[in-house]
């Protein structure tokens, strides 16, 4: 999958939470998931079990803590479907 | 010197009317709200009728957004929540928006529980051991004091916001509770009232105690009988009743609608001596509570022109009626007209005591004493103590100065409120 492909499908997922829905228009690599989408915090749980679902994968504990920005998760899903 | 308090917005959402035009018609018509409820008998209840609000999604969607709706799973606050922010609407309030929160308005809204579906729900997932995905919506909807979070959030409310719970007491206690705090300065307005889920899980424990009717699974309608000869157990209800209460001053200063004034009451329990246990009223208390309202308010017990009763439906309704009758000390014809909405409703449990509260309040703004319907065949022991014509079976449209409306519930606990119409 290439990255263009994925940000397409990590966008609907964030959209879903994203208070500052103009930002969700503008997603790229370096956006913060509560900086710059104003996702509560409490809501970052649910935006990783979307995206577990929407990838059929299985995000640990660590990994989750620093799943804090696009670039972050784009790269623990990368790693999560290799080792698939 | 101490506030006046008056109240300036209502909001209801109940079994037979969504809204307050809608509720309004419904119990000046006696509408029933009660309906055969095929989940209950598919799980084989010995009750298979109830009394549900009835929402739509479109409907819904106007009080959440869709992100709320992801996963939400708790019809108590859902009730709670559109109830509560029709009530401020309704008092023509406007939400609080920016960084500060209103520090003079708060909130005591009550529940029995909360989200108990969600519970469940939950419940199911982390026994099969799946406990990471409940993600982050099970706390905010399943902690008691979800309701008043959820509407102290939309409303940006920042004095007190807690919920209280007492049982079927609860939103006649949520309502008091919020008055002493307007009364003694500590707040300028406060959103109260109460909330009840609905559904199999919540009624089932009410089931099982036998409290409920089985005798009208096929006749809805006629199933709620306060006061009737042939009551036969309460009807389980749901919903949610808001008020908004506000200090004289400041309801005078923006020109607000005031349905009523709430003059005093008296919370009391009756510690499950005597005549109490844990399920049922001791008289005494019940008696001291009633008086104890009177005297908080400064009234006479003659001054009383009408009753909001508890009475449920059960064989308790003429221990009640003899209860008022003896702390008021008025009998025969000389008592006040008497009416119990739970006739048309049933039992709305922890929200009984706002939807009620919220009738009774609409009873003083537009002189009406809204009828009683199936006691038609009225409880002898009931018809000894008082006058037929004091327990209307038709709308009645009458001056209505001031209506004493009290809940007693589990735990031996009692609450009295007096509302008086406002006048300057």
């Amino acid at each position: 999958m290439d990255r263009a492909e994925l940000i397409a499908r990590l966008t609907p997922i964030i959209a879903t939470y994203a208070q500052d829905k103009d930002a969700v228009a503008s997603i790229n690599e370096t956006t913060d998931f509560i900086k710059d989408l104003k996702i509560n915090s409490a809501n970052l749980v649910d935006v990783i079990l979307d995206v577990e679902e929407e990838f059929d994968i299985e995000i640990d504990n660590l990994s989750m803590e620093r799943m804090l920005n696009v670039s972050a998760a784009m790269e623990i899903i990368e790693d999560k479907l290799k080792t698939k | 010197m101490d506030n006046r308090v008056v109240v300036t917005g209502l909001g209801v959402v109940a079994p037979n009317g969504v809204g307050l035009t809608a509720f309004t018609d419904a119990i000046k018509n006696g509408t029933s709200g009660i309906k055969h409820d095929p989940l209950l008998e598919q799980l084989q209840f010995s009750c298979q009728i109830a009394g549900k609000p009835e929402l739509s999604d479109d409907f819904i969607a106007q009080y959440f957004t869709a992100l709320e709706l992801r996963n939400f799973n708790s019809t108590g606050i859902l009730y709670g929540v559109i109830a509560g922010m029709d009530a401020w609407k309704d008092a023509g309030l406007t939400i609080t928006e920016g960084d500060e929160p209103d520090w003079d308005c708060g909130t005591i809204f009550g529940t029995g529980t909360s989200g108990i579906d969600k519970f469940r729900e939950s419940i199911y997932k982390v026994d099969d051991l799946q406990l990471r995905k409940l993600g982050s919506t099970v706390v905010v909807q399943t902690m008691a004091s979800g309701i008043s979070a959820y509407l102290g959030g939309k409303l940006g409310l920042g004095n007190q916001t807690t919920t209280n719970s007492s049982a079927c007491i609860t939103g006649t206690e949520s309502i008091l509770m919020a008055y002493e705090r307007i009364k003694t300065g500590q707040a300028t307005k406060m959103l109260a009232g109460s909330t009840s889920d609905s559904g199999p899980y919540i009624w089932a424990g009410f089931d099982a105690m036998k409290v409920c009717t089985y005798k009208h699974n096929s006749s809805p309608e006629q199933g709620s009988r306060p006061m009737s000869a042939s009551a036969s157990g309460f009807v389980p209800g749901s919903g949610a009743g808001a008020m908004v209460l506000e200090s004289l001053d400041s309801a005078l200063k923006r020109n607000a609608t005031i349905y009523g004034e709430i003059i005093g009451g008296h919370i009391n329990s009756g510690g499950q001596r005597c005549t109490g246990t844990m399920t049922a009223p001791n008289s005494i208390a019940v008696q001291r509570c009633i008086k104890g309202a009177l005297q908080n308010a400064g009234i006479k017990a003659s001054e009383v022109d009408a009753i909001n009763g508890h009475l449920t439906a059960t064989s308790k309704d003429a221990t009640e009626i003899q209860n008022w009758s003896i702390a008021l000390n008025r009998k025969g014809s000389d008592f006040p007209y008497i009416n119990s909405l739970k006739s048309t409703i049933g039992h709305c449990l922890s929200a009984a005591g706002s939807i009620e509260c919220v009738a009774s309040i609409l009873q003083l703004h537009h002189d009406f004493i809204f009828p009683n319907i199936n006691c038609e065949d009225l409880n002898p022991e009931i018809s000894d103590a008082i006058d037929f014509n004091r327990i209307p079976q038709q709308l009645l449209n009458t001056n209505v100065n001031i209506v004493a409306k009290a809940s007693f519930g589990f735990g031996d606990v009692n609450a009295c409120i007096i509302l008086k119409k406002y006048a300057k």
